[in-house]
């Protein structure tokens, strides 16, 4: 106790042959971020509050797959969802399926403390926003044209597959056809990573989690995948807070958050001994990475991909941005 | 060893005080989904279509807050919800269907006929209609006794807004036994392990009654009010909220893994001391074939049997029935 961190990612599983200038930009936000997120520490912001004003931040910003520049439905619109956890308590909220609302990450946390739910999603969440006045905007704003051409791809990629009638999902394009990096089903290149999430630990030790996510790349609609999910995507407690991001179903599956959790409080982990022992145990055959921090003041990272978009940093000065291993 | 089953019919505030014309009918509906999820176990049906066959039988019957008889949103709408998970991991969830006649078997169909795990509300129902699942006017859902909880909720609902005073449970109680006693039903939900070991579990419910349209509960969140692995299976019902903090159904595989419990003490811990009094039942069974169905609230419907002949329906703690 007594000492904060902080760490943000923008995604786990990257394109190997991403442009160096994209790598560059990224490391920027991430930098950007993380500044973001220290002045609030050190302004003693509490935990939730920082987490929030982080996830907001790479929400507006369009280069990650959140807010603008979310991955886009089969259909070519957006459905964003967000959920953000209090360590405190355990309070939570989560929103699905929004079309028009500029942070949902910040309609999670009035779901959170204004409503008598956790969770709202579609057009409820919508009406609520509107009933709580928060910002909202056409859905065409979220939508940029780099990911117009990756659902484009998408569809293309999707449809070799059907054609060779390889499995999707679970299973990689692996019936003796030599294939590319993969995730989720799709080639590296076009998957979009999936989320933005940030964990914070406060001075005073509380710890709090966000995640926010236009979900995965030619999603069929309705399709929630673990980032508004409590104990899946996000999670926090009085020991620890978490935020995951890459494979949604294997992350559901998983309970990955909560697992991080769940092996500190029943195994007497460590942070990255526990973070290390979800990722190697807990995935099988799906790819994700995630990144927490504990009540201590600890920050870890984990991933079995190729590749996370993250940065970390504690109140001793220290402070990290990278996007490979 | 052996095959086993629980299924429940929702905890809550159950009040000893339930006349028998609102407690005949849900016992003889346990005692028959019990019975159905018995025969299927005998004649070698796997876990996952027990289960499935179990939760459709409930969520058929009016009794009980799933399908038919779902209670309603704040706008007197149904907005059903479900998820079903195996014991080799794989899931399917749902939510804001109007008119499927069956949620649990959109869910399955999610798990296994998509690359996805979850999928709710209008792309939920654009599926259903693509798979065709069996789909009605969603009037086929809303009950009268519905209409009448939705009611009283919104009753209590304005008192408390306008005398800023929490709604006086006991007042609440005699006044209106049915609305506040019945309306903390959560759900309905069975698990159970074949005579191979497979697990399977499976969870459907309308929600929360006078809920805000759009709100999802515990029971589509994996690990929430659904959860199997190798160990266990379970399904939660109670406060949706209370559950998804908790990770209620996935904290009970957790402690049996990582600490080494067994699986009645593991529901028990859950139940005990991870989630609020008042809040949470649970019913489990662990691949041995053991069996375990705790609450925290004055009663929770429920039935269980094992392969050894034993079998049980209950609503309030035994000695109270």
């Amino acid at each position: 106790m007594g000492a904060w961190a902080i760490a943000v990612h923008g995604g786990a599983g990257v394109d190997p042959n991403l442009p160096a200038h994209r790598q560059e930009q990224a490391k920027q936000l991430l930098t950007r971020c993380l500044q973001l997120g220290i002045s609030a520490l050190n302004s003693n912001h509490p935990a939730i509050d920082v987490v929030e004003l982080v996830v907001r931040e790479l929400e507006t910003d369009p280069l990650f797959n959140s807010g603008r520049g979310s991955a886009l439905t089969e259909n070519g619109t957006v459905e964003m969802e967000a959920s953000i956890m209090d360590g405190t308590k355990r309070r939570c909220g989560a929103v699905s399926g929004v079309t028009t609302v500029k942070n949902p990450i910040s309609l999670a946390r009035l779901i959170m403390d204004k409503s008598p739910h956790s969770y709202l999603a579609f057009s409820g969440a919508e009406q609520f926003a509107r009933q709580q006045g928060v910002e909202t905007v056409d859905n065409e704003y979220f939508i940029t044209p780099e990911n117009v051409g990756m659902l484009k791809l998408a569809k293309e990629a999707n449809a070799i597959l059907f054609d060779y009638r390889i499995p999707i999902g679970k299973e990689t394009c692996g019936a003796g056809i030599e294939s590319p990096l993969q995730m989720n089903g799709l080639p590296i290149s076009v998957y979009a990573p999936e989320t933005v999430g940030c964990v914070v630990v406060d001075s005073e030790g509380r710890c709090a989690a966000g995640t926010s996510t236009g979900g995965l790349m030619n999603k069929m609609t309705g399709r929630i995948g673990d980032s508004p999910l409590i104990g899946a995507g996000t999670y926090a407690c009085d020991v620890c807070g978490v935020s995951c991001t890459g494979e949604g179903e294997a992350i559901i599956r998983g309970t990955l958050a909560r697992e991080v959790a769940a092996v500190m409080e029943y195994k007497g982990m460590k942070l990255q001994e526990a973070v290390d022992f979800v990722i190697k145990e807990r995935l099988d055959e799906g790819m994700a990475g995630l990144i927490a921090v504990s009540n201590t003041g600890e920050v870890a990272y984990g991933f079995n991909c190729n590749g996370m978009f993250r940065g970390c940093a504690t109140q001793d000065g220290f402070m990290e941005v990278g996007i490979w291993e | 060893m052996g095959w086993a089953i629980a299924l429940h019919g929702g905890a809550g505030d159950i009040p000893l005080s339930l006349p028998p014309e609102r407690r005949q009918p849900r016992e003889e509906t346990l005692r028959r989904c019990l019975q159905i999820g018995v025969e299927a176990l005998k004649s070698k049906m796997a876990a996952l279509d027990v289960v499935e066959l179990v939760v459709r039988e409930l969520e058929n019957c009016p009794h009980f807050n799933a399908g038919r008889g779902s209670v309603l949103t704040n706008k007197g709408t149904v907005e059903m919800e479900a998820s079903i998970m195996e014991g080799n991991m794989n899931c399917g969830a749902v939510s804001g269907l109007t008119t499927v006649v069956n949620a649990i078997s959109l869910a399955r169909l999610v798990m296994e006929k998509t690359p996805h795990i979850y999928l709710a509300f209008d792309g939920a129902e654009e599926f259903a209609k693509e798979q065709g699942v069996e789909t009605v006017d969603s009037s086929h859902f809303i009950t009268v006794e519905n209409i009448e909880r939705l009611k009283q909720a919104k009753e209590a609902n304005r008192v408390q807004i306008d005398y800023t005073q929490p709604i006086q449970k006991t007042d609440a109680k005699k006044e209106t036994p049915i609305a506040n006693g019945d309306s903390q039903l959560g759900t309905v939900g069975c698990v159970a392990v074949d005579s191979h070991g497979n697990l399977a579990s499976a969870t459907s419910t309308g929600g929360l009654v006078n809920k805000m349209v759009g709100r999802i509960g515990d029971t589509p969140i994996i690990g929430a009010g659904t959860y199997a692995n190798e160990l266990c299976a379970v399904s939660a019902t109670g406060k949706g909220e209370s559950i998804i903090r908790g990770t209620a159904a996935r904290d009970v595989a957790a402690l049996m893994e990582f600490k080494g419990l067994s699986l009645e003490e593991a529901a028990k811990c859950v139940v005990e001391e991870r989630t609020p009094k008042g809040t949470v039942g649970l019913v489990a069974v662990s691949a041995k074939g053991e069996i375990a169905m705790p609450y925290n609230t004055t009663g929770m419907f429920r039935a269980c049997a094992s392969e050894d002949g034993y079998s049980e329906i209950a609503i309030w703690p035994s000695g109270l029935n």
